[in-house]
């Protein structure tokens, strides 16, 4: 918007816009997302974890874990989707995510077989949660079919269904939807490429 | 998606604390503006939920920030303490050493000018030149009509002028 009467600004405008306090504001916004962590201010909090596939995106409520995207996913998507279904109130936290990075360290590492850390269902749909549940109860080590899954979840005749509800898992990797195989032994899918899938079964010695 | 989808908080944060920062230190100076930062984006952090989609963000946290810098300065004056300290702008402005030296003394002596302005025009003349905003949206800002606005500004260069163009 232009002003009513077009002038050259003087000297006292130039002045005004020359000397304007510096820009770092960085530091107070530093001193103000460690204020929101501490007062538990935020409804998402997030933060990204090395992982063997690349940086990972871990997003947490007070309620535990609701997302976890592999490095190529979207992020303004993703956050798009908490923003809608959770709450747009979402802060970066390293601090806040320090114990889920943790598990999943130890995990990658070889050194974990259980996850302890809870998780948040929130983005999943009432079946998605059956579903997921039920592969959430296989072991480390162990797989279970498709069809046993959707079984497992209360509808037998449902193992494509249950097969799409694994795609749109949120949190691949902590709820173990990469120990869902074909009957027989293919690997069947993987929303984070099969090669993920692979890499995690080796981990945990099935293949 | 839609893109008028409110965007997570931190996002909003990234994109508005330089402004909001520029704001508060033009007219508190840097550390006054250090808490009243803090207490803008908790505010809006809190309302942030509540704000509807594709509004004009900048010129809402702006108008938060404007409170916040109202109730410092009204804390401030219970303190007795004299106005002029607005000079304590001083450590963060550009004033302070190197390539602006020359200009040094001529730049602190208008930030004290600006600091005291009566509110309304101090906001204006701040908003405008600080926070680079048009007249329509530091009307919004500090609650009153573009034409207020732009009357404000005007009669807070005015005044600067007279004390500095001597």
């Amino acid at each position: 918007m232009s002003d009513r009467i077009a002038q050259k600004p003087d000297s006292v405008e130039r002045a005004l816009r020359r000397s304007q306090p510096s820009d770092d504001s960085a530091h107070a916004a530093r001193r103000l997302q460690r204020r929101i962590a501490a007062e538990g201010l935020a409804d998402v909090s997030y933060a990204r974890l090395d992982s063997p596939f690349g940086p990972l995106l871990l997003a947490a409520t007070r309620r535990g874990l609701v997302k976890l995207a592999f490095p190529e996913e979207d992020v303004d998507q993703v956050f798009a989707r908490l923003a809608l279904r959770v709450s747009p109130r979402i802060v970066a936290a390293d601090g806040q995510l320090d114990p889920i990075r943790r598990e999943l360290d130890e995990y990658f590492a070889g050194a974990r077989r259980k996850f302890e850390l809870t998780l948040d269902w929130t983005l999943v749909p009432p079946f998605g949660r059956r579903v997921l549940r039920a592969a959430s109860a296989i072991p480390y080590g162990g797989v279970l079919s498709y069809t046993e899954v959707a079984a497992e979840a209360g509808s037998p005749r449902g193992s494509r269904a249950a097969g799409n509800a694994l795609g749109a898992n949120p949190i691949p990797i902590v709820v173990p939807c990469h120990r869902v195989l074909r009957i027989g032994g293919a690997l069947g899918g993987y929303a984070g490429g099969l090669e993920r899938k692979r890499f995690l079964l080796e981990l945990e010695g099935t293949l | 998606m839609s893109t008028t989808a409110t965007p997570p908080f931190q996002a909003f944060l990234d994109a508005e604390r330089d402004v909001v920062w520029r704001y508060l230190a033009s007219m508190l100076g840097a550390i006054d503006a250090e808490d009243c930062f803090q207490e803008t984006f908790i505010a809006a952090l809190r309302a942030y939920p509540r704000l509807t989609p594709g509004s004009d963000r900048r010129a809402w946290v702006l108008t938060i920030a404007h409170r916040k810098a109202l109730d410092a300065h009204r804390a401030r004056a219970r303190r007795a303490q004299p106005v002029a300290d607005v000079a304590a702008l001083e450590p963060c402005g550009a004033a302070t050493a190197g390539a602006h030296a020359p200009a040094l003394a001529h730049d602190e002596e208008l930030w004290r000018a600006v600091g005291a302005l009566p509110a309304r025009q101090r906001s204006a003349v701040v908003l405008r030149y600080v926070a680079d905003l048009p007249h329509r949206e530091i009307a919004s800002a500090i609650g009153c009509s573009e034409d207020a606005a732009r009357r404000s500004l005007h009669e807070g260069l005015t005044k600067l002028r007279k004390v500095v163009e001597v």
